[in-house]
């Protein structure tokens, strides 16, 4: 019993160090973009929003802002459309050549970064399609459309086979089914693989960069602010997408986990 | 396999798992496709009809419940893709509920039901097409015991009512039995016997019928006589008489007959009778007032007896008792092929 006690507080302190470790850079960051002073240095200066208004006043982080937005909004929408559409084939079909289908599917996520944008860049330009807006949203739909159907598929992993074939029976259509079964059933799925591909999408970098040409999103901005001069600013435009990523996040988790535990109960 | 269903009846579908039974099913409902032949729904023919041009509502193993609608929004599901308008059928399916007598859950989600429950809201998905065949694939194999025979009421009194062919697949012997108007039992997706209940308890048709209904001893043979009534047979166990079969047998040629275990009778001394066989107990199985003794003749070959529990504790039997085993000729039900 004592022993078990011990051992819960050791697991508690280690799980605590971990959100600590991952926490703290971000609560600093936090911290310093209300600090008046240039530098992060303790002790602190006096409480201003200098750096906030600062950023609010700057074009350039407001078009990046418009661009990060346009750009993760239509990445959600696309890659979860691909990523349902993939899982639902998985779900419902066999068919020859369906592991390497799958695999090749599934790969993207697993290329490094880097190595992806290159190719997207020489890709993309060939087709004369690089440096548009929407050319992120292409190369952004390809890397996260992977998550959109990992995430749908384990849904549709929990649906009874024969709901499907009882609509049919019941007189739907294969479109109606889809629309009055698949759909709902799969809707905090839908909805879970939105959110974390927006997030995934407005938080991305190296893609980014080497795709938008002169149509700059929210990280390719912090990297120039950065690249330009170190001051707080940086500080707060971060706290703004820290906050923005987190919300989807969690909004993600909310209804996949909130429908998980329904389900079995 | 050939099978004729005639509007109106109760058939049962019965054999074990992976015999076909369940694909003979999703195949009048379309869900399945033959690899040849025809399917004839009041003549039409139906191989290229699409499932949900169908009127061959199905009820599931698995219920398959829409799982995020409440019961009366599965009730309405069928009419609703049928264009039936709003009030018409919130109307149709709280009536269907009410008969069903569950209309107090209505409103509830189906994941709160109970088993019975859920199986009620199965039936009155089903029922509220109107159509004038109902599949059902073992709907009664999650319920338990008392559930089970509360339900196969419910099935049976629906049918009288409505008049419509029930098509009624599953394992259970004593579900069938009770329910249907005509079996048909499965093996291996051929038709082993169709018949009435009771023809197919009295008179299987075939070794496989006889090893799969009841309680059978099947012992085989050759023909050593034959008169109009009566066929004499020579087993390892002993010479034994049977009611002639429809098709009558050459003498020499191999035949094997059924007698079901509550035909046999049981006594200490040799009995006065053409069929006895003597026997050594080995166990007895007690299932309330039935008792299945188990023996084994000198040959060893295994034997079956159902007796009534009362009639048993006469004979003062233990395990190793010598008895006599014998049985009318006309109760030796002579099986198909050798």
């Amino acid at each position: 019993m004592n022993q078990n006690r011990l051992l819960n507080i050791i697991l508690a302190l280690y799980v605590l160090c971990i959100f600590v470790f991952i926490f703290a850079p971000i609560l600093f960051s936090l911290v310093f973009s209300f600090n008046s002073q240039r530098f992060p240095t303790i002790p602190l200066g006096h409480f201003t929003t200098e750096w906030y208004a600062k950023i609010f006043a700057d074009p350039d982080v407001w078009l990046a802002a418009r661009n990060s937005l346009i750009v993760s909004v239509s990445t959600a929408l696309l890659a979860t459309f691909l990523g349902f559409c993939t899982a639902y084939s998985d779900f419902r079909y066999n068919f020859r050549f369906k592991g390497p289908y799958l695999a090749l599917i599934l790969l993207p996520p697993t290329i490094p970064l880097i190595i992806m944008a290159l190719a997207m860049l020489a890709w993309l330009s060939r087709l004369g399609l690089s440096g548009q807006l929407w050319s992120i949203i292409l190369a952004h739909s390809v890397l996260t459309a992977p998550f959109a159907m990992a995430i749908i598929r384990l849904r549709l992993n929990q649906m009874d086979p024969d709901l499907e074939a009882a609509a049919w029976n019941l007189g739907s259509s294969e479109w109606q089914a889809m629309r009055h079964i698949i759909i709902p059933f799969s809707a905090p799925a839908i909805v879970s693989s939105l959110c974390l591909t927006a997030a995934v999408s407005f938080d991305e970098f190296s893609i980014s960069w080497f795709v938008s040409g002169l149509n700059k999103t929210v990280p390719v901005v912090i990297l120039e602010i950065v690249q330009g001069n170190i001051d707080p600013q940086v500080n707060a435009i971060g706290t703004f997408v820290f906050l923005t990523s987190m919300t989807l996040v969690i909004l993600a988790q909310v209804f996949f986990i909130s429908r998980q535990v329904k389900s079995h109960s | 396999m050939d099978l004729d269903i005639h509007a109106g009846e109760f058939l049962a579908i019965m054999g074990s798992s992976g015999c076909g039974k369940t694909t003979t099913l999703r195949m009048l409902a379309g869900l399945d496709a033959p690899t040849s032949g025809e399917i004839r729904i009041g003549g039409e023919l139906m191989n290229d009809v699409k499932p949900h041009e169908r009127d061959t509502p199905l009820v599931w193993q698995s219920l398959a419940l829409f799982p995020f609608l409440s019961a009366r929004e599965n009730v309405e599901f069928g009419l609703k893709m049928r264009g039936v308008g709003k009030d018409e059928r919130k109307r149709r399916a709280l009536e269907w509920l009410d008969r069903m007598e569950i209309g107090e859950f209505a409103e509830r989600n189906v994941a709160t039901l109970s088993g019975g429950q859920k199986q009620r809201v199965a039936l009155a998905r089903s029922l509220v097409m109107e159509p004038k065949m109902l599949l059902l694939d073992e709907p009664l194999s999650a319920l338990d015991a008392n559930l089970v025979i509360r339900m196969q009421a419910v099935l049976t009194r629906l049918q009288k009512e409505l008049g419509i062919t029930f098509v009624y697949v599953t394992h259970s012997q004593s579900e069938a039995f009770a329910m249907a108007d005509r079996v048909v039992i499965m093996s291996q997706g051929e038709i082993a016997q169709v018949g009435s209940p009771k023809d197919i308890y009295r008179a299987p048709a075939n070794r496989f019928v006889a090893e799969f209904v009841g309680r059978n001893n099947i012992l085989a043979g050759r023909v050593t006589s034959q008169t109009d009534e009566y066929v004499c047979v020579s087993t390892p166990s002993g010479d034994f008489t049977a009611a002639a079969p429809a098709d009558p047998r050459a003498t020499g040629s191999p035949l094997t007959f059924a007698v079901s275990a509550d035909l046999v009778s049981v006594s200490a001394e040799k009995p006065d009778s053409a069929n006895t066989v003597h026997c050594t107990l080995i166990s007895e199985e007690f299932i309330g007032s039935v008792v299945t003794l188990f023996l084994e003749s000198v040959d060893g070959h295994e034997f079956k007896v159902q007796m009534q529990e009362r009639d048993l504790i006469e004979l003062d039997l233990c395990s190793g008792s010598q008895i006599w085993l014998s049985w009318l000729p006309e109760n030796a039900h002579v099986l198909e092929g050798e």
